[in-house]
């Protein structure tokens, strides 16, 4: 029984930028979660690439600020169905996080404070689609946004920029995170609402 | 690494969803958290509902008690963070009264 | 599992908040405490659910009430407090919820703790208690910002004025009325130890609100000697499902 409720729009608006089938425009930022904010003191914060069984590279916060960063402008787009353009960043590029990384590894596993986590293809964190991201909006990250640093890979559905980031695991084989071992879709692609498992 | 904001809700605030999979009312149930041992009413528990899922959460130890995901007409249902649940079928407690043609 | 009510009458309590009758034909008894899913439909399929608490107590016409609070960047509350019409249909998921229930066979002393909003399930206690004719001894300390934003003035007045097993105290946050003994503020020990059954009497209590409320006042209470099973609690705050 399908009753459809007189009036009721929600809050969407109609949008005339182009934007990921399903997807709804918003002008606010909402705040979702799995879990309680993690709040880590920057001297105590790290973020370490490894490889399941050794560290390959590891940062704390002065050294991580010390690498180069870029500006980002980004179109997120929530598996939740909330898109919002145009969101602007300040990051480190996955590119110069692993610049030096030698590995055959093919998957990746962020890592977060708490216990989340997600999986993506190694090729997918390369080539200036990834970024450790610690400002936003010109301010630095707030913590209920995924601060001190989250991930931030704008061409995958939201829940792939792991918030409270805390390192990558490099991975031979794919090992779904959080999501993607409870019904999510194991790549996530917005243009191709690839949302749930077994959407093509 | 506990948090001083409150945005989480409770096992009351996931027993609609939950109304899907179990024909008894979870909230009076009382769980064991497989995690920290400690036993609580679900009711009890930090429940975050604002995600592509439902997760509730032990309120001694934060750690994950059950997480519940339904997309389109199915739900997924992780219950590894519970060492049991523990329900009174005496007192019957029906989740939600169910229509007969539904 | 979903059924579909008709808007009877809607009432407002505040400037804000909305009381909203619906009738349901094939509405079971509920029991004090319990709440509803609401789903709204949009034409493209578009929907949006949302829980809220039933405020009113157990009757034979199949009428529930649900006071519903306009949160100002809300997605449904504007929407139910200011669209909805008689005659209107919602469809509803419900009754849901066993544990945050208050049963007229209960006997004990209950201690009911609101924080805003959440008066509208001990609100429905109150009013349970009163159509069975129940006797149990009950006070309520409703915590608020400033007397306009009052929910069921004039009933909870009539309480305070006529029935003296009810005991009615309010604290406000914001803003007191004029020559009212207490500065604005949280409630605090004081408040708990002054308008509170004693934690010596073994009440029942239950405190609903924003999250953040609750926790404090749990710990309140059980810092004035309540045991923590003594003490059921639920929580309001954003679900914002979008599916």
């Amino acid at each position: 029984m399908d009753i459809v409720s007189r009036g009721f729009t929600g809050r969407r608006s109609s949008a005339d930028a182009k934007l990921p089938p399903g997807q709804y425009l918003t002008t606010d930022f909402p705040v979702l979660s799995a879990g309680p904010t993690p709040h880590v003191a920057l001297d105590r914060w790290e973020f370490v690439i490894d490889d399941g069984t050794s560290v390959l590279r590891k940062w704390d916060w002065k050294s991580f600020r010390d690498l180069p960063t870029e500006t980002i402008t980004a179109d997120l787009h929530c598996v939740t169905r909330w898109s919002k353009l145009g969101t602007s960043w300040e990051g480190v590029s996955l590119d110069t996080i692993l610049a030096d990384i030698k590995t055959d590894a093919s998957y990746a596993l962020a890592r977060s404070y708490g216990d989340y986590t997600t999986n993506l293809p190694l090729n997918d964190l390369r080539n200036k689609q990834a970024w450790i991201a610690f400002r936003f909006d010109g301010k630095d990250l707030a913590p209920e946004h995924g601060g001190p640093a989250r991930l931030l890979v704008p061409h995958l559905y939201l829940w792939k920029s792991a918030k409270w980031v805390r390192g990558i695991t490099l991975m031979h084989q794919d090992k779904p995170g959080f999501w993607e071992g409870l019904g999510y879709h194991i790549y996530g692609d917005p243009w191709k609402e690839q949302r749930y498992s077994g959407d093509e | 690494m506990s948090s001083h904001t409150y945005d989480y809700l409770d096992g009351n605030a996931a027993a609609g969803e939950l109304s899907k999979i179990f024909a008894q009312d979870l909230t009076t149930a009382e769980g064991q958290c497989a995690h920290c041992g400690a036993r609580k009413r679900f009711a009890e528990a930090h429940v975050y509902m604002q995600s592509p899922g439902v997760v509730a959460r032990c309120a001694v130890c934060q750690n994950v008690l059950l997480r519940v995901v339904s997309v389109r007409q199915r739900v997924f249902l992780d219950l590894r963070g519970m060492t049991y649940l523990n329900l009174d079928t005496a007192h019957v407690q029906p989740s939600v009264f169910a229509q007969p043609d539904s | 599992m979903w059924r579909v009510g008709t808007v009877v009458a809607l009432h407002d309590e505040t400037a804000t908040a909305r009381t909203t009758t619906l009738e349901v034909p094939d509405w079971p008894d509920h029991v004090a405490g319990q709440h509803v899913d609401l789903r709204l439909t949009a034409t493209d399929g578009y929907s949006a659910v949302r829980s809220y608490s039933i405020a009113s107590a157990p009757n034979p016409q199949r009428r529930i009430e649900l006071t519903i609070e306009r949160l100002p960047n809300g997605e449904v509350s504007p929407y139910l407090t200011q669209e909805l019409a008689v005659g209107d249909r919602l469809e509803l998921r419900g009754p849901i919820g066993g544990w945050f229930v208050w049963r007229t066979q209960q006997t004990e002393p209950i201690q009911l703790i609101a924080g805003g909003s959440g008066i509208v399930p001990l609100m429905a206690m109150i009013r349970s208690r009163a159509s069975a004719g129940s006797i149990a001894p009950f006070r309520l300390l409703y915590s608020l910002r400033e007397p306009a934003a009052i929910f069921y003035r004039d009933e909870l007045q009539a309480l305070s004025d006529h029935d003296h097993s009810v005991g009615v105290s309010y604290a406000y946050t914001r803003t007191a009325p004029k020559d009212w003994p207490r500065p604005p503020g949280r409630i605090d020990a004081a408040l708990i130890a002054n308008a509170t059954w004693p934690s010596k009497l073994v009440p029942t209590c239950y405190v609903c609100g924003p999250t953040s409320f609750v926790e404090g006042a749990t710990d309140l209470l059980m810092a004035s000697g309540n045991g923590r099973d003594r003490i059921r609690t639920e929580r309001f705050g954003p679900t914002g499902d979008r599916k």
